[in-house]
């Protein structure tokens, strides 16, 4: 019997030959990820767990973003960097990007791609639920919680249940009026936030190998909204060019046999899916775009680790170049690299910055800023009553801000064409 | 560790999220003062709805009224137990109020993982569904070597699925005393 691509990434990293879904086995981790939110108490339980002669296990390999609660007067938010600076200070952090400084990077996910931290075929683990983007890399990788992750720093070592896999195979070319955010959408409506729970999502097919690394990190970011334990993208050329451009790591390509067992195969004929939202309150709320159109907004928002990235601006910017928003709209890039980028990309030689300037949106400075509601000053924040559409990856009761607001996910083409009229509009409109 | 877990039923619904294991107003207690952390005993499972709290008949609370402590010690879920945030008070809750085992069909990974090597309690799945074969109240015995489920109530037995590689973490204690007994740290 075959094995499945994360099956096989999961065997070398436990140093087996093989393993089997179900079984639980003890993983060498190449990295630990940590921020601004779990980062702390992390460190808190490690040093309890360890005392005196607490040891990181490597430091090269630990990485740590304050991303999350950053521009803000929150004194608590505060309080959780200061305890990263000093920790990172004490310890002599090699991997450490702090705020207010050149080395500041933005929203995590994106970054250790950035940084060349994505290696095929290695593990990663991250005190984070969309850990499980790095998996668009051909490696595996995924969230755990603050006990885990101090085992982690004192070890490199955690144990881990082989996940059963689930493959989606999208063949076809991509419509020019669809992203990986309306197929990931697609997905979610089809299994539901349980359907992948401690499963593997892998994602394969003519579509998904013809996208590039930003696009596939969306795929893989939003596993974890089915529950799943991480999401996978077999390494290409894609792959490899976007590392060698990044690092100097050696790395394995493993991919799946053809006989490698499946709990369920799901083929979907790319060109026949529609511009899709996730309705308030579940990210498998789904229904088309056409069934809401109309719907009205109080405001846009375009950023976060699964919709700020250059891909993402770049088809907002298609539909934006020209025009003026109806309604504010907030352009949050997820990392520095990303707000350097939208000042260099051009369309008809007018940078995507100035494009958004014109049309009137806000762009904001890199963080996670309002994906996650965060302190009451956070810029893009959902207030009572509010309607907002955006390209972020959840939309729970109060994800973004108030309890009392309403998000619609969607893709950059959606929400930008929607920022133009202020109700709810199918990109199709405009492309 | 004990072998042998014998006690009573506590039955639930499928897809048993942390806030209604704890709900978030009652994250706010000290988790080590020992006269603040019985609160979350006090409030173990109150977030489920009456209806679905005690199946079949629901409508039993998990800790009665002024206790700190269940009577029920075992508890039987559904699919997509712990799911919802990544809270380590959810598992630490159950085990404040006396559970020591839940046997659910599936869980939600962080809630499980959380539960193992925090040491809080042990989380059996099932190879078959049995929170609608088994009753709140049944007198249950689990026997963690063979893996076995015994309900003296309705006389019928069930396999579990094997802990496998977890179980010595869940004999040491929690994942730091494994590794210390293991010499890993
Ligand atoms: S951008 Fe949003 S989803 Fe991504 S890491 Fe930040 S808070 Fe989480």
């Amino acid at each position: 019997m075959g094995m499945t691509i994360t099956e096989k990434i999961l065997a070398k990293a436990s140093g087996r030959d093989r393993v089997v879904p179900g079984e639980n086995i003890w993983l060498n981790v190449d990295v630990l990820m940590t921020h601004d939110v779990c980062g702390p108490p992390t460190i808190g339980i490690w040093k309890r767990e360890f005392g005196e002669k607490a040891k990181i296990w490597d430091k090269q390999k630990l990485v740590v973003f304050p991303d999350h609660y950053i521009f803000t007067a929150n004194a608590q938010a505060n309080r959780n960097v200061n305890i990263l600076r000093e920790f990172a200070k004490e310890f002599d952090i090699p991997n450490y990007y702090d705020v207010g400084t050149e080395r500041y990077k933005g929203v995590c996910h994106i970054a250790l791609a950035e940084e060349g931290y994505n290696i095929p075929g290695t593990v990663l683990f991250g005190t984070d639920s969309h850990t499980c983007t790095s998996g668009a890399f051909g490696m595996f990788s995924t969230g755990v919680g603050n006990t885990d992750a101090a085992f982690i720093l004192g070890t490199g070592k955690i144990w881990e249940k082989v996940p059963e896999s689930l493959k989606f195979i999208f063949d076809g070319e991509l419509p020019n009026y669809l992203t990986a955010k309306d197929l990931i959408l697609q997905v979610l409506g089809d299994i539901t936030t349980d359907g992948g729970t401690y499963r593997a999502l892998e994602f394969d097919g003519s579509t998904v190998f013809a996208m590039q690394m930003d696009e596939r990190m969306t795929l893989t970011n939003m596993a974890i909204e089915a529950g799943a334990m991480n999401g996978i993208i077999k390494a290409d050329e894609v792959t490899e060019k976007y590392v060698k451009e990044r690092t100097k790591a050696e790395y394995e390509i493993f991919e799946s046999d053809a006989d490698a067992k499946y709990r369920s195969v799901y083929k979907y004929d790319t060109s026949k899916i529609e511009p899709l939202v996730a309705k308030p309150h579940s990210p498998d709320n789904r229904d088309t775009v056409r069934n809401v159109r109309g719907t009205k907004l109080t405001k846009c928002y375009i950023g976060s680790c699964t919709g700020g990235k250059l891909s993402d601006f770049m088809n907002a910017a298609k539909i934006i170049f020209g025009n003026t928003v109806k309604v504010p709209t907030f352009i949050v890039p997820a990392s520095t690299f990303v707000a350097r980028q939208l000042e260099e990309e051009t369309i008809s030689g007018v940078s995507l910055k100035q494009i958004f300037e014109n049309a009137g949106c806000v762009i904001a400075q890199s963080s996670c800023a309002a994906c996650l509601g965060g302190p009451s000053d956070t810029i893009g924040r959902a207030a009572d009553g509010e309607v907002v559409i955006s390209t972020t990856n959840r939309n729970f009761p109060g994800r973004m801000g108030s309890k009392k607001s309403e998000v619609y996910l969607a893709s950059p083409y959606t929400v930008a064409s929607s920022a133009l009229t202020g109700v709810i509009t199918d990109p199709r409109e405009f492309l | 560790m004990e072998k042998i877990i014998k006690g009573k039923a506590f039955v639930l619904g499928d897809n048993i999220d942390t806030d209604q294991i704890i709900p978030a107003e009652h994250l706010v207690y000290s988790l080590t003062d020992p006269g603040e952390l019985k609160n979350y005993g006090k409030y173990a499972l109150s977030g489920v709805p009456l209806g679905g709290a005690g199946l079949p008949n629901g409508g039993t609370s998990f800790v009665d009224e002024g206790n700190y402590e269940s009577k029920f010690n075992i508890i039987i879920g559904g699919a997509n137990f712990g799911c919802g945030s990544s809270r380590e008070h959810a598992p630490f809750a159950l085990q404040v109020a006396g559970a020591k085992v839940i046997v659910a069909e599936s869980y939600a990974r962080i809630f499980f993982r959380n539960s193992v090597d925090g040491g809080f309690v042990i989380p059996f799945d099932t190879p078959q569904k049995l929170n609608d074969k088994i009753k709140t109240g049944d007198e249950l015995e689990i026997d963690l070597a063979a893996n076995k489920l015994k309900n003296y109530t309705s006389e019928e037995e069930y396999q579990l699925n094997p802990l496998g590689d977890i179980l010595p973490i869940i004999e040491a204690g929690n994942i730091f005393e494994y590794a210390r007994q293991n010499n890993m740290i």
